[in-house]
């Protein structure tokens, strides 16, 4: 075996840090560091020295104080008596509820007005790009406040439903009244054995889940097609609702103009129904823009191939273009569902009382600890981000082209 | 053969399309009914244009210009189109304009704003438009000095020693030429920092207050806050956002491990979460005693906000470019900042046109967050005229208003984005 011949080693030099390609990064690096390091260095010093001035401490025992202030809609028992906690756990509910919801609702224009878009309908399609430019190219605070205000000032108040001359009348068969106080709605009530529909329901939903797996199977061994859907759809409805119907157990009751206001049933308050619809509106512009991308994006020859096998048009849509389109769809619709949860925290301006209006609005205030209700505002905010966009990840890369 | 009596010796001219395939009837026909599901549709579209038409429509007809309060107004539309009829209540915009252009800028120094407005679209003009002579752009670059000093006032030595540091810098930069490579940059950029630190401000004051009498921020409002916040942070954000996309791709791990953390930090949290720390926190912070002023602190967090969605965006562009454009400069032999100024940078730019258009346009309408912590733009402005006795209850006519104003800003911006995609299209004809 012959030895490669020793390359002699340069000695090291110290300018070699500089001029030698190979250490400058480390040099860059490190210089790097060190200056991140003293930057933050500083602002904690700068921080430290500031809150002695004050004469604050750095704690979180605010947390179980008593809070001391109401909550207008909490989906969790709150009462002014406790904790500043407890108040920011309302405030996160109510976040992830109208993040939620309106992520949902949002979902639901954003398909269609994507769809109406690329109708060869010519109005309807100038209708939707209408539509789009009018919401995406307004700030999303001004759709908020606008619709806050269009509830408060022009809907009736609950008064105006009174009497025979009212000026308002109940919607949907007299069981929804609108007002300038928010929505009243019937709201289920769960009597004795509703945990009987319940596992019914469950129950239905699995064997609808089953018999999707045998359709499917059925289908892959004898290339015969059952009506999956509108059996599936029976499956799941029918059963509870013959439980419910012999039972009993699940009614809804419907609210009634009382003395002074509508009482019994649901509540929604204007201030979650404007901004829900805001960032519904709003958003469903960016995803219509999504969807069309989308679509528009999966090459003609796709469903030209599609019609030329004689799959249906129908079909077409569910078996070629979507599964493709949604690849392309994906990734910006997550970052648009992120941007609608973090623009829910503009609740404040409607006084809804999401994180950042319990947390960093009123406790803050009260407790003077503005420190840590940032630094546990944005944590929370953060770790949503990171939560909703690993969820997505995952997803994406499992509809993610399988390349070789 | 001869029993042919007749015969045709020149073809038939094209007969005439059937009269439903041509024109209106056959555009219609194409476009609007060609199917039941279309007809149906075609009917509920004309059937909402008739919906927000009839509500629209007459509302500006019946618009009232001179009231003083919107009870008088809707006495007005009462009495002049019956009762019951709706009118807009144009008379508070009237009252109100020059509130919502310039803020509680004092109305004598109206000129300056207005005259900052102008000049930039001529320091604009050579940015936007590459036909234009290139000197232009020497006025482009003093012209954030000019608008400061237009804007805030004060002595005019101010923003000219501000400038003097990139002189200093420059001068720096010609006689550590000789050094290595690395010097130059360095040293042009301790000077100027030395400059601006130590030297500017004692300069400035030093010389006599020639100039403009100073005007506060906190008097400043409405869209001219807007357009200042709006403006500086495009403006800033774009080359930090470059930086930042440049470090999240770099092979050195600690620099790429900042960027990342910053940018996706940054990206986490809303908009308004930062304004509350430049609002409360940014004084913890800073050292004890420091006060800056609340307009520069809200520029610097959208800013910051801005560069991490535009530095992802360019990092969609950079990932975009095939890997032979980065070989292919490298084996020309280009350093890593002449590959990246001259061979990646301007294509990796260009396919991010789309995004860091649209980048721009949320920052411009993200500035109306500023209203919740306490600025008064034209959001801020809405709530307290609203609040107003006189002007209680009035509603379409503001947000109108002022929807229509950003609309046209953020749709002019759209539009300019297309017109260049269009131009730098060098793939196609």
């Amino acid at each position: 075996m012959t030895m490669p011949v020793a390359v002699t080693a340069e000695p090291f030099r110290l300018s070699m840090l500089i001029y030698d390609t190979r250490y400058r990064s480390i040099t860059i690096q490190i210089i790097a560091l060190v200056a991140t390091l003293t930057f933050f260095g500083w602002i904690v010093s700068n921080t430290l020295a500031n809150l002695a001035a004050l004469g604050k401490t750095f704690d979180f025992g605010f947390l179980q104080q008593r809070a001391g202030y109401d909550i207008n809609q909490a989906l969790i028992p709150y009462t002014n008596d406790s904790t500043h906690g407890r108040a920011a756990l309302v405030g996160i509910v109510n976040t992830l509820l109208v993040a939620v919801l309106g992520c949902i609702t949002a979902t639901i224009i954003g398909v269609l007005v994507g769809v109406l878009r690329l109708s060869s309908n010519w109005l309807v399609a100038r209708l939707a790009t209408v539509y789009v430019e009018t919401f995406r190219n307004v700030p999303v605070l001004l759709w908020i406040l606008a619709l806050m205000a269009v509830i408060t000032d022009l809907f009736p108040a609950p008064a105006a439903f009174r009497g025979d001359n009212a000026t308002a009348a109940m919607m949907a068969n007299g069981t929804v009244a609108i007002t300038n106080r928010g929505a009243y709605i019937p709201w289920p009530v769960f009597g004795t054995g509703w945990q009987a529909v319940a596992i019914v329901f469950l129950l239905s939903i699995a064997s609808a889940w089953a018999f999707g797996r045998y359709a499917h199977a059925r289908q892959v061994a004898t290339g015969r097609t059952l009506p999956t859907f509108w059996i599936k759809l029976a499956l799941i409805v029918l059963p509870a609702l013959i439980v419910d119907w012999l039972v009993g157990a699940i009614s809804f009751q419907v609210p009634e103009l009382k003395r002074f206001n509508f009482e019994g049933g649901g509540f929604i308050d204007k201030s979650l129904i404007a901004l829900w619809f805001a960032l519904a509106l709003y958003t469903g512009a960016f995803i219509a823009e999504i969807v069309r991308g989308g679509i528009q994006a999966i090459a003609r020859g796709q469903s030209e191939a599609a019609a030329a096998l004689g799959i249906r048009p129908g079909r077409i849509m569910s078996l070629v273009i979507l599964p493709q389109a949604l690849r392309v769809i994906i990734p910006p619709l997550i970052s648009q569902f992120l941007n609608l949860t973090k623009n829910s925290s503009l609740a404040i301006v409607v006084g809804y009382a999401d994180v950042r209006a319990t947390l960093g609005g009123i406790t803050m205030n009260q407790t003077g600890r503005e420190l840590e209700c940032m630094i546990l505002m944005m944590g929370f905010y953060l770790l949503i981000s990171l939560a909703i966009s690993t969820v997505m990840n995952v997803y994406n890369a499992s509809v993610a082209m399988k390349e070789r | 053969m001869d029993d042919v009596a007749w015969t045709r010796t020149e073809m038939l001219g094209p007969e005439a399309p059937p009269a439903s395939a041509v024109g209106i009837v056959g555009w219609m026909r194409a476009n609007l009914f060609s199917t039941w599901l279309n007809v149906i549709l075609t009917v509920a579209a004309l059937g909402a244009i008739w919906l927000l038409a009839s509500h629209i429509v007459p509302f500006f007809a019946h618009s009232v210009w001179n009231a003083s309060s919107y009870s008088e107004c809707r006495e007005i539309v009462a009495r002049t189109w019956g009762e019951g009829a709706s009118g807009a209540c144009l008379a508070v915009i009237r009252e109100r304009w020059k509130q919502f252009f310039f803020g509680f800028y004092p109305a004598d120094y109206y000129w300056r704003p207005t005259l900052a407005f102008i000049l930039m679209f001529v320091a604009l003009a050579p940015v936007l438009f590459s036909s234009l002579p290139r000197k232009m752009l020497w006025f482009s670059a003093i012209f954030p000095g000019v608008a400061y000093w237009l804007l805030w006032g004060g002595s005019i030595f101010f923003p000219i020693a501000i400038y003097l540091g990139f002189v200093a810098g420059y001068v720096a930069f010609r006689v550590a030429e000789r050094g290595p490579s690395f010097l130059p940059p360095l040293a042009a950029a301790v000077v100027t920092i030395v400059w601006w630190l130590f030297i500017a401000g004692p300069l400035a004051n030093l010389l006599p207050d020639i100039g403009l009498p100073a005007v506060q921020s906190k008097q400043f409002g409405g869209f001219m806050l807007s357009m200042t916040i709006g403006v500086t942070g495009i403006a800033f954000s774009l080359p930090l956002g470059v930086l930042l996309a440049l470090g999240r791709r770099s092979d050195m791990l600690f620099v790429k491990w900042i960027s990342v953390g910053f940018i996706e930090f940054i990206r986490g949290v809303p908009l308004i979460t930062l304004l509350l720390v430049a609002s409360f926190l940014l004084n913890i912070f800073m050292p004890p005693g420091t006060n800056f002023d609340i307009i520069l602190r809200v520029i610097i967090m959208v800013t910051l906000f801005a560069a991490a969605y535009m530095a992802e965006v360019i990092r969609g562009g950079l990932a975009a470019l095939p890997r032979g454009q980065y070989e292919g400069a490298d084996s020309l032999g280009l350093n890593y900042w002449q590959a990246t100024r001259l061979v990646i940078m301007p294509q990796a730019l260009k396919i991010s046109i789309p995004g860091i258009v649209n980048t721009f346009i949320g920052l411009f309408k993200d500035t109306t967050l500023v209203a919740i912590i306490g600025l008064l733009d034209p959001v801020g402005l809405i709530t307290s005229i609203r609040a107003n006795s006189a002007w209680n209850g009035i509603v379409w006519e503001l947000y109108g208003f002022v929807g229509f104003m950003f609309f046209i800003c953020c749709f002019g911006m759209s539009r300019y984005s297309q017109y260049l995609e269009r131009r730098l299209r060098t793939d196609r004809h």
